[in-house]
Formats: C-alpha cells, structure tokens, sequence
C-alpha cells in the first residue's frame, strides 16, 4: 500500500530517507519524466502507431526548430509576440496601478470605477477582439491595446486591494510626521504594497502572451501565433508542433524572468525592513 | 440594499451608457464605428436575435461540457499529487510543462487532430480548464493542517476515507477558486477557438457580422457572451460561498 508522503514527522529514520527521496525526486524527477516522455513520443512516432501527420516524431520537430531558429524566422516571430504582448503589459500595468491607487485613495474615484471594474473584470474581454479591429485596424495598434485591455481590470484589482490591505500604523505615522500625500504615496503606500501588486502583475504576465498570441492567430501580421496557424492551414503538423514547443519555451522564460525581477525588488524591500530591526 | 442604494451604484454604469448614446446619435463618431446602444438593444430582439442566441447557447454548452469533465479529473490529479509520490513523479514535470504553456498554443493542435468541430472546442477548453484545477487542488491539498491528518488516523481512518472525508473538504476552499479561475479561462477559450475558425458558436457569430458589417449585431454578441461570462462567475462564487458555508 502506498504510503502518503504527509505521513511520515520529521524525527524519525525512515522519514530522513522519505524527505531525502522526496527532495530527489523534486530535482531529478521533471528530467526523467520529460526525458520518458520524449522517448516515448519519438519512439510512437517511429512505428508509425500513429501517422507522422498527427504526430511528427520528435527529432523531426526539434530540426525544424533548428531551422526556424537558423533562418531567423523564429527570432523574428518572438520578438514581434513578445513586443505585442509587453507593450500591452506595460501600458496595463501604468494604467492599472495608476487607477488601483487612485481607487484606493480618493472615495469619489472609487465611486465612479468600482461598478465598472467589478463588472468588466470576470467579462471574457476577447470577445472584443472584433471591436478593437473595426476601430483600430489590423495591425500593431490594435494588437498591443487588446492586450493591455484584456489585463488592465486585474491589475486594477490586485493594486487595489494590495494598497488597501497596507498598515494602517505606517499611513498614519507618515502623516502624523508630516509627510505630505505624494511622500506617503511614493515612500509608504507604494513600498509596502509592492509585493501584492507584484503577484498581481506576474498574474497579469501569461494572460498578455496568450492574448498576443490569439490576435495573432486572428489578425495575421507575423509572430509566433500567425506563423503557427499558418502552418495548421498548410496541414504543416511539424509546424504546429514546432509552433508549441517554441511558445511553451517562451512562456516559461517570460514567468521565470518575472520571478527574477520580483526577487530583485523584493530583495531591496526585505533589505531594507531587515535594516530597520537593527 | 435599498432601491436608491442599487441606483447610486449603478450610476457610473448608467452615465457611460448615456454618454455612448449621446456620441452615437449626434453623429460625434460614426455609427459604423459605435453603433448606437439602443440599436445594440434592438439588435437582441430583432432578425438576427434568434441566431445570436442559438450560437451563445452552442458556445456556453461546450463551455459547460468541459467545465463539467475537467472538475472531477482536476481535483482527483490534484490530490493525488500531492498525496502519492508515485504519482508527482509521474505527473508533476506535465503539470510544469502544460502549467506556463499559454493554451491557446494548443488551437491550432486541436485543428489538425480534431478538426472544428465540437470535439476540438471541447478539448480545448478541457485541457485549458484542467491545469488551474490541478494546481487549486494539489495547493490545496498540501496545505491541509497536519493536526487534522493525526487525528483522523489516529482514530483508525482508511486511506480512502482520509482523502475523502478530511483532504477534500479541507481543500475546498481553493479547489473552488481554482475552479473559478477555469471558469473564466474557459470563456476565453471559448471565444478565442470560435474567433479564429468555428461552423457555430458566438465567437464565430460575433467574427461573422463584423465581416458582414452588421455592428449593432456584433456589439449585441459581445454584449451577450460578457453578460454571460459575467453571470456564470458571480453564480459560481455564490455556490461556492453556499458550499464552504459550514466553514463559518
């Protein structure tokens, strides 16, 4: 019978070796099973269990990709999604936080935007696609704002809520010390919420690659989205497959360089509340 | 809430709409640009009022197919994961791979295995519906206070039993909210797979009548697939507060 992996306490021998075990299989572990799983993908594939249209074997995609990434076509195509899906991310995120500290602050502000964030907020705001290219045509502009549309309400939120969950102590000692309403803004309210707005924000990231991504599938215009419908019209399945492989590297990169930047401004912010105990 | 409270909330809204009309009908941006709210409106209970909800009705029962399907295996992987070390190895470097993997790389897969039909929409939105649900499930599942386990075992429960009747309800909580956010990506895929190719659905509604040049109908389908992402998030963080209300 299988034993639960909870179930063993920390004292104990055996638990040594389970936690010993455990911590291997949390680092070893992922290379195995992927390393299986492309065995088993290019050995299907070799037999012919499957035909080669449904399922390319796995050296054939990975030389495809070798040839997208030689020709140039590939690094094209991620920087054109990755400048659509940050442009939009950033314009979301000015826009966000800017309006999430203004709810947060000022009564009126909140009046006029709750009803309207809380209801924008759960809209599958993609359905819109259609609108933004009757308005703003088919290529970048349009692209770039659905992104930032599609993102803009939950950063709203995140900020939103992360200012207002600040200590109320540390508001009030600023003033009570003089700080004028652009000092504790910047120097109180902004630090302290900086963590939550973050989470906020790496929330908000894989959200801005997938919208990208389907404006592109949609409107055309280059990027990894187009290049790989393109190749599902052309019944190009090495294509397709190459196609999410490459977008599932990015979309890993783009979360891990997220978590990097967080641990830097996190790094600053922990530093400095570890210099204020001494 | 009192009548003139639910009126003081709704006013933004109200404003805005009153604002869109005025623009539309003094011609300050043209109506093939921003269709008059009133034509919007008139849109839902005209010619094309019986199409539009035909094809909302084919979208939303794919949605809820998948939805329906990707609950039990979710939460069931989830849990598992975190309960059998057998089982994260076997499962957790999928999970890894599939978890920052933006799904919509999948439509064009999906086209090539399951053409465009219902098949392919629905296995869409089940694969993109699963991840948020494992991961709900498995956090949640790791987090349960090990004072509860203890007790239950102590006092002689089964394996089983324990993943029944202590696991699961203590992870619930977050497996709804998990599912919440399946809901919400669910729409997006929804929409997102109808957009790019569909025969039905809203999404190929809407993508229709915008060719076409029909707007006040296109503003109509977006406003009806909103309307209904927006009740079916609000429905379900009311169920879910009705189910976790023992809690209290």
């Amino acid at each position: 019978m299988a034993q639960s992996i909870e179930a063993v306490t920390e004292l104990s021998r055996p638990a040594d070796r389970g936690e010993r075990l455990r911590r291997f299989v949390d680092t070893f572990g992922p290379f195995i099973t992927v390393g299986a799983i492309l065995l088993a993908w290019e050995l299907m594939a070799r037999q012919q269990i499957v035909t080669p249209f449904l399922l390319p074997a796995m050296t054939t995609v990975a030389a495809r990709i070798g040839d997208d990434l030689i020709s140039g076509r590939l690094l094209l195509d991620v920087a054109l999604t990755l400048y659509r899906a940050f442009a939009g991310f950033a314009i979301a995120a000015v826009v966000g936080v800017a309006l999430g500290l203004l709810i947060a602050r000022f009564v009126t502000v909140r009046w006029f935007f709750d009803p309207i964030v809380s209801f924008a907020l759960p809209m599958p705001k993609i359905a819109l696609m259609p609108i933004f290219m009757l308005w703003f045509g088919l290529f970048d502009m349009s692209k770039i704002l659905m992104v930032a549309f599609s993102l803009s309400f939950q950063i709203v939120i995140s900020t939103w809520s992360a200012a207002h969950s600040v200590e109320k102590e540390l508001v009030w000692s600023a003033r009570s010390l003089g700080a004028s309403d652009r000092a504790t803004l910047w120097e109180v309210v902004l630090p302290a919420a900086l963590p939550q707005i973050l989470t906020g924000l790496q929330v908000a990231l894989p959200l801005a690659l997938i919208v990208a991504l389907v404006t592109e599938m949609i409107m055309g215009g280059g990027g990894l989205g187009d290049t790989m419908l393109q190749s599902a019209r052309y019944v190009d399945s090495p294509g397709v497959f190459a196609g999410i492989v490459e977008i599932g590297i990015v979309g890993y990169g783009c979360i891990a360089a997220m978590g990097l930047i967080r641990k830097r401004l996190l790094a600053w912010h922990q530093e400095s509340s570890n210099g204020g105990t001494m | 809430m009192t009548a003139a409270l639910m009126l003081w909330r709704a006013l933004p809204v109200l404003i805005l709409a009153a604002l869109w009309e005025t623009a539309a009908r003094t011609g300050l941006v043209s109506e093939h640009a921003l269709p008059a709210l009133s034509s919007i409106f008139a849109a839902l209970g005209g010619l094309s009022a019986g199409d539009l909800y035909y094809h909302t009705a084919r979208s939303v029962g794919r949605g809820l197919i998948a939805i329906v399907a990707a609950i039990p295996f979710g939460v069931a992987a989830g849990i598992l994961i975190a309960w059998y070390l057998p089982v994260r190895v076997l499962l957790n470097p999928l999970l890894q791979c599939l978890y920052p993997m933006p799904k919509v790389a999948l439509i064009p897969l999906t086209i090539i295995w399951l053409g465009i039909g219902d098949v392919s929409k629905i296995t869409l939105i089940f694969v993109g519906a699963l991840v948020p649900i494992v991961m709900a499930a498995f956090n949640g599942a790791r987090g349960v206070d090990r004072t509860l386990l203890w007790t239950a075992r102590s006092l002689g429960a089964s394996e089983v039993r324990l993943l029944w009747e202590v696991v699961l309800p203590a992870a619930l909580p977050e497996i709804l909210n998990g599912i919440r956010t399946a809901i919400a990506l669910a729409f997006i895929l929804i929409v997102a797979g109808e957009l790019v190719i569909a025969n039905d659905g809203i999404g190929h509604m809407i993508n229709m009548w915008g060719e076409a040049g029909h707007y006040p109908g296109m503003f109509a389908g977006v406003i009806v697939i909103s309307a209904v992402g927006f009740a079916a998030d609000r429905a379900w963080v009311a169920l879910s507060a009705w189910l976790t209300a023992w809690r209290q």
